[in-house]
């Protein structure tokens, strides 16, 4: 039932499908529904952010792209014997030699792939395995997660390894490279956890890099017990999208062949919630700030706690002038504006 | 962030443009600094694609890696940058002055003036630290020479780097941070980090600031990264059919080279503050100190401080935080606003003073003028602590007692020192009736450095004594470069 309705809103057009940036992009902002129900309806959000007239730049340098592919393809190589070797290192255990590839990226055999993993997982096969089909429960409905990880099976538990490219040089990386890795890293242990029990999956991830200025990968361990608790309370908050769809007026599209204007009608009648941190994060992102001009969370949390969470900047800017009278509980927050416009107004006029 | 800076973002939004948050420059600006805009390769790690850098805004000198991946081409890129960099630093080894230190019982030297370099963005300063980290080790014998200037240059770029995380430090200055210290935009601070969105906020000329920020960011990005789709449409079939990307590049890097000008333009229009001048000086002898090193024993940058240089580096940083902070709002009554908004700082009026008031008690008399400012602003001091008045930052003002009256508060202080060496106070080193005068928790006093241990005497709890600085390993120099 919600899924023809799901299949209904994105139109004839192919599903996008979940991945953990997408769920962990998802989590980091639940309140927004406008987000949860078009990634509930697989919608392509850049075709639909560029046909309602606000483009985002969001793209992968080829270069990027074909560098990864290439530090992943040298560690799988030879059935993972490198990738082996780091995570025996980085774990303290053999990593016995036997590797499988789930690989396929193919809508048609999803269902199959995610029974093959299931099987795979749980007997007692494969030491390594690579593009493992999960699960999720996500708003209410169960969402395949695209298969980007390896599940290795080390001293009877299974770990998580991210391969990423950017650099640790001298035991540092880019901390918000390596806090996003984390979080899409726990996002996979609770897929995994979903299909094995939370006894079987380990909190400790490996994250496998280029070293300093090489090629050479290196391994170390992250404790993600602090992702996976943020993660599962955020994923308890998002709303069931059900509910959310069955809201929605019925002749209601985002169907990307409809003209610009009524895509952008359409999108407003999804309601968001911005702010800044979506810019590197939705695609809609550019939309959404449009639409809120105008308001102190456009401003970025900070700002908006520093002004007492008053709503709009015409509100604080009144309440900081006197020209309005404070609301309840807006009290302390306008005496503070109050006494910050005086400030300022004493400085700058100096 | 600061209610007082929030409320700038708000007005900022309803003015259509930024607003200060400063009334004077609290950075030293070079007559002539060195720009450098940098970018790196996606998907490498610290790979130089290609510079503009230079001194003359007019001729900025492009230097790329055609093929990024070619170790050869890289130390050759390395090696042009050197000429740039360190003979900008270099042609700053000149006259010097000797300054008194310890009390007057020894001198140092320390060269009348310092080099500056701009980039764009703390991403800037990033990938130098990191391409120091790179080219330092790296030795102009054995089996994998480098050009010499090579090493040095990387010894330079990691010390500038070290210096850009002292607050207050104008060695190296990322354009971001420094438009960001004085112009409150109506956009978020991830908003801000573009320099050219940041910028037009700032100096829209005939559009409105948000509609300059949404033009800006249709520019190529400001580095070190590239933009996907200059890399996917533009440099990719140009590197593929080996040809010269030179004039893709430029045109990639010239904008934020106008804006980096703007920048530098903007800021040094605004009166500097008047202790601005002192952490140059604090800049000029750490560079002074560099040069002494290199001719020294020129030993490179250990790959990680010690656990008593690392200590001792922390402290240091942490008292100059704490100096920087006070210092601006010395020297910027808008900076200082924010400390009153929060009770650190209170401006009220001298209700009485005893100004010749003699504490007896002690062994000999001593000068101890009372008196007692009433207040409208909020109070966070409490009896005992000891205030500043920028106005006589040589003078303590300790808080006897602080007590309400009726919306307002009465602060009785005692005052010491600045007031001369008699037992009456010079005239016009005490407040009198009727002043307005401003006290702060805030003090830009000396503070002693911490209590460590000499290096050699490391204990084992942290690994013990290190290894003595030295000249880089045959395997360090010839570290991978992928």
């Amino acid at each position: 039932m919600t899924d023809a309705v799901l299949d209904r809103l994105r139109g004839p057009g192919p599903a996008r499908r979940h991945n953990a940036r997408t769920i962990a992009a998802l989590t980091a902002n639940p309140g927004c529904t406008r987000r949860a129900v078009l990634d509930a309806a697989g919608v392509d959000k850049q075709g639909l952010a560029e046909r309602a007239g606000h483009p985002a730049p969001f793209g992968q340098s080829g270069f990027a792209l074909s560098r990864g592919n290439a530090f992943e393809a040298q560690l799988k190589a030879d059935s993972g014997r490198l990738l082996r070797e780091l995570l025996a290192g980085a774990l303290g255990h053999d990593v016995p030699e036997s590797y499988a590839d789930l690989g396929a990226d193919d809508d048609a055999t999803l269902t199959a792939r995610h029974a093959a993993t299931a099987e795979l997982l749980t007997g007692a096969g494969a030491a390594l395995v690579d593009h493992p089909l999960l699960s999720l429960d996500v708003a209410g409905r169960t969402v395949f997660l695209e298969p980007d990880l390896v599940a290795a099976r080390v001293g009877g538990r299974f770990h998580v390894v991210e391969i990423k490219s950017f650099a640790i040089v001298d035991g540092q990386a880019d901390s918000a490279k390596v806090s996003a890795a984390a979080v899409q890293a726990a996002v996979y242990v609770l897929a995994l956890r979903r299909l094995l029990g939370d006894d079987l999956v380990s909190h400790d991830v490996v994250l496998v890099c280029p070293e300093n200025f090489a090629f050479r990968p290196t391994a170390v361990v992250l404790d993600v017990r602090k992702q996976l608790g943020t993660l599962t309370r955020q994923l308890r908050r998002l709303a069931g999208v059900s509910a959310l769809a069955a809201d929605l007026p019925p002749g209601l599209s985002f169907d990307l062949a409809l003209p610009g204007a009524e895509l952008a009608a359409a999108v407003a009648r999804l309601t968001a919630r911005y702010a800044p941190e979506c810019l590197s994060a939705c695609e809609l992102a550019y939309l959404c700030r449009h639409e809120a001009t105008g308001t102190t969370a456009a401003l970025g949390r900070p700002v908006r706690e520093a002004l007492g969470g008053v709503d709009t900047i015409g509100e604080v800017l009144e309440l900081a002038s006197g020209a309005r009278a404070p609301g309840p509980g807006q009290e302390e927050a306008a005496a503070l504006l109050r006494a910050a416009a005086r400030l300022r107004a004493a400085a700058v006029g100096l | 962030m600061s209610t007082l800076t929030a409320l700038a973002r708000a007005e900022a939004v309803a003015a259509g443009r930024a607003q200060p948050i400063a009334t004077v420059r609290h950075l030293h600006v070079h007559p002539d600094p060195l720009v450098l805009v940098p970018v790196v390769m996606a998907g490498e790690p610290n790979a130089p694609l290609a510079a503009l850098a230079g001194r003359d805004r007019a001729a900025p000198r492009l230097l790329v890696v055609a093929q990024p991946r070619n170790r050869d081409l890289r130390f050759a890129f390395a090696a042009e940058l050197a000429e740039i960099v360190v003979g900008y630093a270099e042609s700053h080894i000149g006259p010097s002055e000797a300054v008194a230190v310890d009390r007057g019982r020894d001198v140092r030297h320390r060269y009348l003036d310092a080099p500056q370099v701009w980039v764009p963005n703390p991403g800037g300063v990033d990938f130098l630290r990191l391409f120091g980290r790179s080219t330092r080790f790296r030795r102009t014998d054995g089996d994998h020479p480098v050009p010499p200037a090579v090493p040095l240059l990387g010894r330079w770029l990691t010390f500038l780097a070290t210096q850009a995380e002292v607050p207050g430090s104008a060695l190296l200055v990322a354009a971001t941070q420094a438009l960001a210290l004085h112009w409150a935009t109506g956009q978020s601070s991830a908003e801000d980090a573009q320099l050219g969105a940041l910028l037009g906020w700032i100096d829209p000329g005939p559009l409105t600031g948000p509609e300059a920020a949404r033009r800006a960011e249709q520019l190529p990005p400001a580095g070190p990264a590239t933009d996907p789709d200059f890399d996917n449409r533009v440099l990719a079939p140009l590197l593929s059919a080996g040809a010269d990307p030179a004039d893709a590049l430029r045109d990639q890097l010239l904008p934020t080279w106008d804006l980096m000008w703007r920048a530098v333009d903007l800021l040094r229009a605004l009166p500097p503050g008047a202790r601005v001048a002192g952490r140059w000086d604090a800049d000029r002898d750490a560079f002074s100190g560099y040069v002494a090193h290199l001719r020294d024993t020129g030993t490179p940058q250990p790959r990680r401080d010690s656990a008593v240089a690392a200590a001792a580096r922390l402290h240091r940083l942490e008292n100059v935080q704490a100096r920087y902070a006070a210092q601006r709002a010395f020297d910027d009554p808008l900076v200082m606003a924010e400390h009153r908004l929060t009770g650190e700082a209170f401006e009220g009026v001298v209700t009485h003073a005893k100004a010749d008031r003699v504490d007896d008690t002690g062994k000999r008399p001593v000068l101890r003028p009372r008196l007692i400012v009433r207040t409208a602003e909020p109070v966070r001091a409490s009896a005992g602590t000891a205030l500043t008045c920028p106005d006589r930052p040589s003078q303590k003002a300790t808080v006897i007692s602080v007590t309400p009256a009726g919306d307002e508060t009465d602060v009785l202080l005692e005052l010491s020192g600045g007031m001369g060496r008699k037992l009456v106070a010079e005239p016009g080193s005490v407040p009198a009736v009727g002043d307005t005068v401003l006290y702060t928790t805030l003090t830009e006093a000396y503070r002693p450095g911490g209590a460590f241990p000499e290096p050699d005497r490391t204990p084992w709890t942290h690994g013990g004594p290190p290894a003595p600085p030295a000249q880089p390993t045959p395997a360090e120099a010839a570290e991978e470069w992928a």
